[in-house]
């Protein structure tokens, strides 16, 4: 590989910035790719790898710094000036529009037919026709068409944002062995991917981002993988108290398990995951984004019917056709999404009252007092600052969320399903959530801890889950779970040294 | 692949529908012939109009409440220029009027890319404005058709009978959706309804594209206004019932209320079969407005077998 | 996220105060719009006029009240003028039959049914309110043309007691408002104080967030669009009282007011916003506005036109105000 590559960039974006709302996103993240490499974009979750792309690909608008193709500015408001420059992206979910058929996409697109045909047989999709629907087709092939359609075109930069993911090993390779020869035919390739593996095997350097900044460039070599997950991390932050409970764990007491999930498959993407969930016990769940944890919690909580796979509660088998079954056996859930759960035109008080007049029979006139006093009592337990009671999107970020949080507490904790509760939100109130956590599970609630942040881990749980690729490839005690530890095994390291420990 | 074949299928099904109910007609009224087919494509084509403009917001992902109005603006337009004009005048006013339904499209679907407000409100407010406009032109039933242009659309041609309604029908449409469902902007109309994002990151100008769509609705609208015009040989400022029906044709026929599916042939057939559920009944002298009643109840099973149908492909 | 920052626009201002307080800006534009009648007409507005603008807009208010309650959840009900005529006219022909009281009660059914059969296309086909409304609506027309054809022969009858509701007046008021008055602390009171009427609001202001909490939908769905089609029937029964003709399009008119009262008494038309009391001030607005349209001599067309652009006028003006990204 051509590590020592002096041909000028092709791709250049330099302190890049970009703010929602009071949030920054980005504040300094750059990235240079020149003729002939391929260059890996890589940063955990929430360090900002999603808004610099749409940046790269003209879907957003940066606020501060520059990007250029072929020296020429390109800070474009819409993704089909990025196209004419010539940096094509790939992106997560096809772009091709599933009611019409391969032709007429690529009319639309004014992609070239002889070519992408050439690159539909070279990549391995064989006997596509012409006037297949799109929607008819299997994911894989979509990614794969979308990859040819951009081939096509003959781009400068090829952007590919988890290009692998929904594909079969086979078709993986094809994908590599192609973008590898367009590197070495003079083109670029920007290659964003959570596996390690593809990375070693393909890319020239690669670029990490962290907290919206890029923090390094570094040539791919063996063994970089290890640097590679520290600096993602960061210099371990100042750390907040690590509250594990004292004696014996509560998965070890031989009872009766509060949530006994197995086997549970539901979609392409969750495939087989089982755990025990016991009372008074916190249990994290560790994931890239994508991995099946979205269906999980969505399964959990009744938004979802599992394909395959039991769920047990408290011994007793259960399956929920709509959210109400599962409240009514005492699974509540905090969704991720604030947007998603809370009514954001109305007070506090109605949000946080919302469970108690679901049923029918809640229907009719409401006590107004003991309402009151209900919510006041989650108010209060929870430090809510209700100066701004008229609506809820008046609230900031983390009392909002301390509100889809409320609403469960008002109505008397058993099994609580929480989906990463501390994304996007301060970190006083982070530090208030904790505890909290802690002492529901205290009170013996059994509680579920999704989160997207490693350190949270030790934070808040007694063990933890880690799901990759839709199953669970590790069990961690928290006393273990440091963010390396965890990173390894949710990028599928650990996994991989236990294979190759027994081969 | 399947798809593909079953949803050909789906408009060959409406055929054999249509061909079976031809049949029903023909055991009810064993006289019915050639006039009788007449008489259908002419009671069919304001319908048949409603339901193209209708098909082409739907296809685009929207819906337009306001048709069975802008239909009844462009048919008093057209009757009240008409009344005391020269047969060689009609021929400007019918090209204005088609371009009024243009305008009016086309302001629909600006107001809903502009402000932002859902087309189901929108539209429905322009309902009410449409309404208006027609009252103003023309507060009761009156104006005037050219003579030429009632006749354009009255008994069969030379050619194995086929009714001048039906060539009629066959040719505005065809000349609009011909040329635009190849085309580049054709299939940005289906993008939009499909997949908005995907449209998007494909480089369609989303925004255009919708106005167009409204524009081509428009358009069909003011031709389903003239023929109203034409059948009648009056101007009629009220709406008839073509918005339910319109929706319900083309639900029938096999576009997905959301969009991207579907086409206008699919549609088109649906409103003759409707149509013609309703003429049997009325030779089976059934009460007028029993026929009502059945043909509200068939359009509203329909639409809430298409809610059932979207509901289901949702989940799968 | 939208934090307690203090909003800098005045426009953002103005459209937080108009949220919280709907009622206070619309009463003004009412005291204005009298204003300008009496100003046009002076002396117009007496005891006499401020009687029959409230005599009729009650019945308005009370079908605005439909409007009201669908589009809290984010639906409309558009058949709830024909229900409201259909009741008015089964009522009125079978008086000579049943009696007055016999009469009522059976006229209530069909607004029942249609009120059921909104509710399982909205609740199970999820059909959009307003087509299905729409179909309701049609039919519900068809139905009312056959059963004319029937009891064409036994002429029909408007009752004292109705006639008295409709128009009689006690000490200067009408005596709608006995109807009227506990029936408007009901809704308001019942959309605050009731699961169910707080449910509307979280249906209409985040369904899934109101599924997520175990709020089976249909069930309110269902409830909500039986409701709406009895308070219709009810008002059709007032109205019939008010006017003393029942007619095949006897409430008809009232359709468009009604939608335009609710939207301009500050009910949110995506749901989740707004309330009755901005509604029957909404209604006060539009009998008003009606009268000065008429005192201009405004033609019906106009009209229509007219309320068209106010409801988009204003919803456009909502989204504004609302989209704080």
């Amino acid at each position: 590989m051509n590590e020592a590559n002096s041909a000028p960039a092709v791709l250049d974006a330099q302190g890049v910035a970009k703010r929602f709302g009071a949030v920054s996103a980005l504040t300094d993240a750059s990235l240079t790719v020149r003729a002939g490499e391929v260059v890996a974009l890589m940063g955990a979750n929430g360090a900002g790898k999603s808004t610099f792309v749409k940046i790269l690909t003209g879907a957003l608008r940066p606020d501060g710094g520059h990007v250029r193709i072929k020296g020429r500015d390109s800070t474009v408001g819409n993704p089909a000036d990025a196209r004419k420059s010539g940096l094509v992206p790939i992106y997560q979910e096809p772009s091709l529009i599933p009611d019409l058929d391969v032709a007429d996409n690529l009319r639309l697109g004014n992609t070239p037919v002889e070519p992408f045909l050439r690159w539909v047989e070279e990549l391995g999709i064989e006997g596509l026709r012409l006037d297949d629907m799109i929607g008819d087709l299997p994911l894989a092939t979509l990614r794969i068409l979308d990859l040819a359609r951009a081939l096509a075109v003959e781009p400068d930069v090829l952007l590919l944002d988890e290009m692998t993911a929904a594909l079969p090993t086979n078709l993986v390779e094809q994908v590599l062995r192609v973008v590898r020869q367009q590197a070495d035919a003079g083109r670029s390739v920007i290659f964003i991917s959570h596996r390690f593996a593809e990375i070693a095997q393909l890319c020239d350097r690669a670029t990490i981002l962290r907290d919206g900044g890029t923090v390094a460039d570094l040539p791919i070599e063996p063994g970089i993988e290890e640097k590679i997950v520290e600096l993602m991390l960061g210099a371990a932050l100042e750390r907040g108290h690590i509250v594990t409970s004292e004696g014996q764990p509560a998965h070890a007491t031989g009872r009766t398990p509060r949530l006994a999930v197995s086997g549970l498959s539901s979609g392409p993407k969750l495939r087989d995951v089982g755990f025990d969930l016991f009372p008074g016990e916190v249990l994290g769940v560790v994931a890239l984004e994508g991995q099946g944890q979205d269906e999980l919690f969505d399964v959990l909580s009744g938004f979802r019917r599992a394909d395959g796979g039991t769920v047990r509660i408290d011994g007793q088998e259960a399956s929920f056709r709509h959210p109400a079954d599962a409240i009514a056996k005492g699974l509540t859930y905090v969704p991720g999404n604030r947007a998603e759960a809370l009514l954001m035109e109305r007070s506090v008080r109605e949000n946080i009252a919302l469970p108690l007049l679901a049923r029918i029979r809640h229907w009719g006139p409401i006590r107004m007092r003991d309402e009151a006093a209900r919510v006041g009592e989650a108010i209060d337990k929870l430090q809510i600052d209700t100066r701004a009671q008229g609506e809820v999107q008046r609230l900031s970020g983390g009392n909002q969320q301390k509100v889809t949080i409320g609403r469960w507490i008002a109505t008397g904790v058993e099994t609580l399903l929480l989906f990463d509760p501390t994304r996007g939100i301060d970190v006083r109130t982070k530090r208030q959530i904790y505890p909290l956590v802690r002492e529901l599970a205290e009170r013996g609630a059994a509680i579920l801890y999704y989160t997207s942040e490693l350190d949270e881990v030790q934070l808040a749980c007694d063990r933890a889950i880690v799901i990759f690729n839709g199953r669970v490839v590790d069990v961690v005690d928290a006393a273990h779970a440091d963010e390396q530890t965890l990173m390894r095994a949710a990028y599928g390291l650990t996994e991989q040294d236990r294979a190759e420990a027994v081969s | 692949m399947m798809r593909l074949i079953s949803k050909n299928r789906w408009t060959m099904g409406l055929f054999v529908v249509l061909a079976l109910l031809f049949v029903v007609t023909k055991i009810i009224q064993p006289d019915f012939g050639a006039s009788g087919v007449e008489s259908l494509a002419r009671a069919s084509l304001p319908f048949a109009f409603a339901t193209a403009a209708m098909a082409v917001v739907v296809i685009a992902g929207g819906i337009d409440l306001s048709v069975a109005s802008m239909m009844a603006v462009a048919s008093v337009t057209a009757a009240v220029l008409m009344q005391g004009a020269s047969d060689a005048m009609a021929i400007p006013i019918v090209i204005l009027v088609l371009v009024i339904g243009v305008i009016m499209g086309a302001i629909n679907g600006a107001l809903i890319v502009i402000t932002k407000v859902p087309d189901i409100v929108v539209t429905l407010a322009m309902l009410f404005v449409w309404e208006g406009v027609a009252l103003l032109i023309l507060n009761a039933p009156g104006g005037a058709a050219a003579d030429w242009l009632e006749a354009l659309i009255v008994g069969g041609t030379g050619l194995l009978g086929i009714p001048k309604a039906l060539i009629v029908l066959a040719v505005c449409v065809l000349v609009v959706w011909i040329p635009l469902r190849r085309s580049r902007l054709g299939l940005s109309i289906y993008a939009i309804g499909s997949d908005e994002n995907a449209a998007f990151r494909s480089g369609i100008a989303v925004g255009r594209t919708r106005i167009i769509a409204y524009a081509i609705c428009g358009l069909f609208a003011a031709m389903g206004g003239l023929s109203l015009t034409m059948s009648t040989g009056i101007g009629e400022p009220i709406p008839g019932p073509y918005l339910l029906a319109s929706v319900a044709a083309v639900v029938l026929g096999g576009v997905v209320l959301g969009g991207g599916k579907g086409g206008l042939i699919g549609p088109i057939v649906a409103v003759f079969i409707l149509r013609l559920v309703r003429m049997d009944l009325t030779l089976m002298s059934v009460d007028p407005n029993v026929t009502t009643i059945v043909e509200g109840t068939i359009m509203v099973a329909v639409v809430m077998l298409g809610g059932v149908l979207a509901i289901r492909s949702a989940r799968s | 996220m939208t934090t307690l920052a203090p909003d800098t626009t005045f426009l953002k201002r103005l459209g937080r105060f108009m949220r919280d307080n709907p009622v206070i800006p619309l009463i003004l534009l009412l005291i204005v719009l009298i204003g300008i009648l009496e100003f046009m007409r002076p002396g117009i507005v007496n005891e006499r006029w401020l009687g029959n603008t409230v005599k009729f807009a009650i019945p308005l208010a009370m079908l605005a009240a439909c409007q009201t309650l669908t589009m809290l959840t984010g639906g409309i009900d558009l058949s709830a003028g024909i229900v409201a005529t259909i009741t008015s006219f089964v009522m009125a022909t079978l008086v000579p039959v049943y009696g007055p009281t016999g009469a009522i009660l059976l006229s209530l059914i069909p607004a029942i049914l249609m009120g059921l059969a909104n509710g399982i296309g909205v609740a199970f086909a999820r059909v959009h309110p307003l087509i299905m409304t729409l179909g309701t609506g049609l039919i519900g027309t068809g139905c009312l043309q056959v059963y004319q054809r029937f009891v064409i022969a036994t002429g029909s009858e408007v009752p004292e007691f109705l006639a008295w509701l409709g128009t009689g007046r006690t000490w200067g008021f009408p005596n709608a408002l006995v109807l009227f008055i506990p029936f408007a602390i009901l809704i308001l009171w019942g959309q605050r104080r009731t699961g169910f009427g707080r449910l509307l609001y979280a249906l209409g202001s985040n369904e899934r967030a109101a599924k997520l909490s175990g709020v089976r939908a249909w069930q309110v769905y269902m409830a909500l669009y039986v409701l709406s089609a009895l308070i219709a029937g009810i008002a059709g029964l007032l109205y019939v009282g008010l006017i003393k003709a029942p007619s095949l399009s006897l409430a008809n008119p009232l359709m468009l007011p009604s939608i335009a009262a609710a939207v301009v008494g500050g009910t949110s038309i995506f749901g989740g916003r707004g309330g009755y009391a901005g509604t029957i001030v909404g209604a006060l607005i539009l009998t008003v506005l009606g009268t000065l349209l008429t005192l201009l001599q405004m033609p019906e067309g106009a009209r229509r036109i007219l309320f068209g652009l106010i409801i988009l006028f204003v919803t456009a003006l909502y989204v504004r105000l609302t989209d704080q990204r």
